[in-house]
């Protein structure tokens, strides 16, 4: 064949290899079918231990005892024993170690979230002691009255 | 160069076989990969249950879920979301979702609305976040391969392969996705991938206080929420988009979008 239409193809045939090369060396070695098939399951397998590597940060009131004996036994007894201490206290992380101590939120809005009065008859909320905010005791904290960890004290 | 008629269709024959065959067909399946490929390995396989009826919009799960996963807390996206639905005597459905029920729900006012209270026929909340289909849209149209569907059915997304194209956001028929605003890739509930992983449940069901969410493994005939799925009257969004969704609702109403 004649040398002009030789060239150019040679040209073209290195130009798909190169792709081809820099397409092995891009793309991690984890890469492919590691599911169902291929339109749900390829990808980078160690996408999904980056995934697990995520620090916890909610623990989960079982050890918080340890520590705050007097509050959590508080806070069994009374009503609100169904909430998680770190949802009023934030996460707890590696909490006493870092952060050395959790914040606290005597903001009115912590207990609104469920005691805000909502005339609401088919839903569950209608079911929790209510208040209306503007009319109990307006501008004070909730806490200054009543105990957050048992209420009924 | 010599060709008779029958050599050249001989050919013909042998090429265009040869040009219809995958390559992936000479490729090895060990019989695990085979299983795999037919009925999805493993014997998890992640599922939801929301109780719609014991919800009190407190959105407890909503700042858990923002905090456990990094979520930028004061940006208007978040993975999971508690609607608020009032319905009123003239059938109109009333919705709102402010801040995404992160600080719950302490007004009246549903949205800028003041709705008198003998108005309200029925009125209740709706906890809502990624549905893990089985069938996920947002998977199938992604172009490089950045997100996709575990063996125990979570769909994920590749942080450091992501182009951030957003084809996956308008694809959810669910609106679940959005764009991260600091890492600038697609973001969407992950079940907590690293609490469930070792063993823990989602951020969202521990701060629950009233049980309204639960998570289970719906390949465990013996797992209290797949009973609870079996056994119970429950409904899943938008059926009809053939996604199959994993999240169960019990007490769903058809107000419910
Ligand atoms: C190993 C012991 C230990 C454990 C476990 C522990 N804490 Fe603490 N906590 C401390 C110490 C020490 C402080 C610092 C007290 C201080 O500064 O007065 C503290 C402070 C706090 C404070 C602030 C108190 C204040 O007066 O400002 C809160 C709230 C709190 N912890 C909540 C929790 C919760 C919720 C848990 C469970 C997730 C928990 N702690 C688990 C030791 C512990
Ligand atoms: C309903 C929200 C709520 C829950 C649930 C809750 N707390 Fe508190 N906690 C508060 C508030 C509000 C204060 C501040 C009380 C005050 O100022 O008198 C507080 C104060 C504290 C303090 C410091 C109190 C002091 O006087 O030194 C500790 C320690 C504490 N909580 C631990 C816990 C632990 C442990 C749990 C879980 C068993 C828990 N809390 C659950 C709202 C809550
Ligand atoms: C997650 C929702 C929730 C939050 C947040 C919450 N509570 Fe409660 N509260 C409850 C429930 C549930 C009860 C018990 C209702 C019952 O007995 O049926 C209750 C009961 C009460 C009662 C009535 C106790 C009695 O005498 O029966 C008071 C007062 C109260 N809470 C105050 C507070 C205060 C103050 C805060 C903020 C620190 C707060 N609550 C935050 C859910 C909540
Ligand atoms: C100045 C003190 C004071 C403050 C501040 C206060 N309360 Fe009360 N609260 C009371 C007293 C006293 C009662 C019991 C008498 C009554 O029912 O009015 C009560 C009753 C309640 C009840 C029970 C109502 C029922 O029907 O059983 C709830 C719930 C409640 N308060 C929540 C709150 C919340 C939430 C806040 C903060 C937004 C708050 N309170 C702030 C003094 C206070």
């Amino acid at each position: 064949m004649k040398n002009h239409v030789l060239r150019p193809l040679w040209v073209a045939i290195a130009f798909v290899a190169l792709i081809f090369l820099v397409r092995h060396f891009m793309v991690p070695k984890d890469f492919g079918i590691h599911g169902r098939n291929f339109t749900y399951g390829f990808y980078r397998l160690g996408a999904i231990d980056d995934w697990k590597a995520i620090p916890v940060k909610y623990r989960g009131m079982a050890g918080c005892g340890e520590c705050h004996e007097d509050k959590v036994a508080e806070h069994q007894k009374g009503p609100h024993h169904i909430i998680q201490c770190e949802n009023c206290h934030g996460p707890a992380l590696a909490h006493p170690d870092k952060p050395e101590t959790l914040p606290i939120d005597r903001d009115r809005g912590l207990c609104l979230r469920c005691h805000a009065g909502l005339p609401y008859p088919t839903s569950q909320r209608a079911n929790l002691p209510a208040i209306d905010p503007d009319k109990h005791n307006p501008g004070a904290p909730c806490v200054e009255c009543h105990n957050p960890h048992n209420p009924e004290m | 160069m010599s060709c008779s008629r029958r050599d050249l269709l001989k050919k013909a024959m042998c090429g265009a076989v040869a040009a219809s065959l995958p390559l992936t067909m000479f490729r090895f399946l060990s019989p695990a990969q085979a299983q795999a490929a037919v009925a999805g390995s493993g014997k998890v396989r992640w599922g939801f249950l929301v109780d719609t009826r014991k919800c009190v919009g407190c959105g407890f799960c909503v700042k858990a879920c923002k905090m456990e996963n990094e979520v930028p807390y004061d940006a208007p996206v978040t993975r999971t979301w508690v609607e608020r639905y009032v319905v009123t005597r003239d059938g109109k459905t009333h919705i709102d979702s402010p801040l995404g029920g992160r600080d719950g729900f302490v007004s009246q006012k549903v949205g800028e609305e003041t709705i008198p209270p003998e108005e309200i026929t029925k009125a209740f909340f709706v906890p809502k976040l990624c549905n893990q289909c089985d069938n996920p849209a947002c998977v199938q149209v992604c172009p490089v391969g950045a997100t996709f569907q575990t063996n125990d059915g979570v769909v994920l997304i590749d942080r450091t392969w992501c182009i951030g194209c957003g084809y996956c956001i308008m694809a959810c028929p669910y609106g679940v996705r959005f764009f991260h605003p600091i890492y600038k890739v697609a973001e969407k509930c992950t079940f907590c991938y690293h609490r469930i992983s070792k063993g823990m449940v989602t951020a969202c069901v521990q701060a629950c206080p009233f049980g309204a969410r639960r998570i289970g493994n719906l390949k465990d005939p013996n797992d209290p929420v797949t009973r609870a799925i079996m056994t119970e009257r429950v409904a899943v969004l938008k059926d009809e988009y053939g996604t199959k969704p994993q999240v169960f609702y019990i007490g769903l109403d058809s107000n419910v979008r």
